[in-house]
């Protein structure tokens, strides 16, 4: 990897690092770091399709309140690294997944140090503010989102001076067993990510739309775009019809139960 | 009258600068007030304009070092509500400390509570996992469509929602807690569970190796491929025969692993059971990472004993 390339990789890693916090721009997903990362060391299909398969098992990783999830940000940067370095292309992608979910871990343990650090920053932006200093509240915030940059970037670059036929060593000693098990444990580990979205949002009344999708995806070739679409359509008229059957209720009607086949049964 | 036209007003151009740096309201996000650097830095265009001695500018600054803590997007129609608080003290209203705090406080609870599972467990998750299933097959679409849809759905979130809450002033809280949030919250999580039910159906593999049978086919059956004559007219012939699937089996004997019985209930259906285990760990408490990696265990010894 040529000087120039190695900056470039660590300017992406900084600026995933800040956006890591700001979780904002979405810039540190996957999708975008490792695709940058591939285009600029050459490995440009390879990147998109490790930011593909690290973007499905990230999906339903989110700070939520004060908990900190697991760092995207370094995982996918340090995944892309390893990805680049080890030089296999697409093959390196399955082995690339694995090693995110260490780095995740190591990224979540210096996240908390920094945003542990920023109780220090926030008491001096306290101090600017008894002041009346604009510009020091300002140097204090912007010194805060560097922090957190330079927290990816320079675990990145540390990664980039080992050098590559290390790297390739480290990649090559992993046997194929333990690869070929870790790539299909990258399978079933997406599961953890939509696990976590659907206990947000199960209940009685969206439980009925989560078994309508299934079993078109199982039973139809329809796209991601088309089951979308469906879904759109479908809980639209949902809601459609709920609010008209609320008011029709309230216009009277009494055989209107809700259990016709109880109305049925009292009838007979 | 008068009164009215000497007013000092928040205008367009400061709000936008507010909205701007309301972007990096996480940047000193920390464990003791969390996001109260970056909210304080966001309304800091707003302060200059809005206070001229040294002494207002202080007590605006430090009003807004106090803990706040929301899903980042959710700030904006908080930050638009007390600018026009800010305002309307600026210019000699009733509006003290605690009012202004209270209507933040009021407001980010409630709003997480939309905040969260609209954008982080709907329309991130959906977007995502379009646009990986784009990025998993080499398409350079999949990010970018990505990064472009996402940040002008969020930009547009937060420069409409801070415009509408400054509009809207303190009356915003009763209309929040209106019909039509609900419906916008109820829509998105039924619309994401049956996206959801797709997903899982489609990207959790898992495939079951061991052999459930092995049955020896009738003659006729299969592919006869010694009777087939030789060069392109038996690839033809097999082809025609094998009718993609449809017609003749490939070899005379007819395997059946564990994954075919599966299928036959529904295609997808382990996935689903892996799933509902996940929830039910998370529900239990299990830390999301302890799954993950029992999962890769879980893989590599499945592998190593043939199971999967």
């Amino acid at each position: 990897m040529s000087i120039i390339q190695a900056i470039l990789v660590i300017i992406i890693a900084f600026f995933a690092g800040m956006d890591g916090i700001l979780d904002e721009f979405e810039f540190y997903q996957p999708l975008v770091t490792c695709t940058l990362i591939g285009l600029v060391t050459g490995n440009l299909t390879a990147g998109i399709i490790l930011g593909g398969t690290l973007q499905m098992i990230v999906l339903g990783w989110a700070n939520i309140g004060a908990a900190v999830a697991p760092d995207i940000a370094f995982a996918s940067t340090a995944s892309a690294i390893v990805l680049a370095m080890g030089n296999l292309g697409v093959k390196g992608v399955g082995t690339a997944v694995a090693m995110a979910v260490p780095f995740a871990v190591a990224g979540l343990v210096m996240n908390m140090i920094v945003r542990t650090i920023c109780v220090g920053i926030t008491h001096a932006m306290d101090k600017a503010a008894e002041e009346v200093s604009f510009k020091k509240m300002n140097m204090w915030q912007t010194v805060a989102i560097i922090l957190q940059g330079l927290r990816v970037a320079i675990p990145c670059g540390l990664l980039l001076i080992i050098p590559t036929h290390t790297v390739q060593h480290m990649l090559n000693a992993i046997p194929s067993w333990l690869s070929a098990g870790m790539t299909i444990g990258g399978g079933m580990v997406v599961a953890v990510g939509y696990a976590m979205v659907i206990n947000m949002m199960a209940t009685k009344e969206t439980w009925p739309f989560f078994i309508v999708g299934f079993v078109i995806a199982a039973l139809t070739k329809l796209t991601l775009l088309a089951i979308g679409a469906l879904a759109v359509a479908i809980t639209l008229m949902y809601l459609n019809l709920d609010k008209k059957g609320g008011n029709g209720g309230n216009g009277g009607g009494d055989s209107n139960t809700g259990d016709p086949l109880g109305d049925i049964l009292d009838d007979y | 009258m008068t009164e009215k036209e000497n007013r000092i007003k928040v205008d367009k151009k400061t709000r936008f600068k507010v909205a701007a740096r309301s972007q990096f309201l996480q940047g000193s996000w920390n464990y003791e007030r969390m996001q109260n650097g970056g909210y304080a830095f966001s309304m800091i265009p707003a302060i200059k304009k809005l206070y001229k001695t040294d002494e207002d500018r202080q007590a605006a600054l430090k009003r807004h070092m106090e803990f706040f803590n929301t899903t980042p997007f959710m700030a904006s129609p908080i930050i638009g509500v007390t600018l026009a608080l800010e305002e309307e003290r600026a210019n000699g209203g009733d509006v003290d400390d605690e009012a202004i705090n209270g209507v933040k406080v009021g407001m980010m609870g409630p709003l997480a509570g939309v905040g969260d599972p609209v954008f982080w467990f709907t329309v991130r998750p959906i977007l995502g996992a379009l646009c990986a299933s784009l990025a998993m097959s080499g398409n350079v679409l999949g990010p970018i469509m990505f990064f472009v849809v996402w940040n002008l759905f969020r930009w547009g979130f937060q420069w409409y929602t801070q415009e509408f809450g400054y509009k809207a002033g303190s009356a915003i809280t009763d209309d929040l807690s209106g019909t039509m949030m609900q419906d916008v919250t109820r829509g998105a999580s039924m619309l994401g569970m049956f996206v959801l039910g797709s997903l899982i159906q489609r990207w959790v593999k898992i495939d079951f190796k061991p052999i459930v049978s092995k049955v020896q086919l009738q003659k006729g059956a299969y592919i006869d491929w010694h009777s087939l004559p030789s060069g392109h007219e038996g690839i033809q012939k097999a082809l025609e025969l094998y009718n993609n699937g449809q017609g003749q089996a490939l070899s005379s004997v007819k395997i059946t692993t564990m994954q075919n019985v599966l299928d036959q209930l529904i295609p997808g259906l382990a996935g689903l059971l892996l799933t509902f285990l996940c929830m039910w760990l998370l529900k239990k408490k299990v830390s999301p990472i302890w799954i993950i990696i029992g999962i890769f265990i879980v893989g590599i010894l499945g592998h190593v004993v043939g199971l999967l």
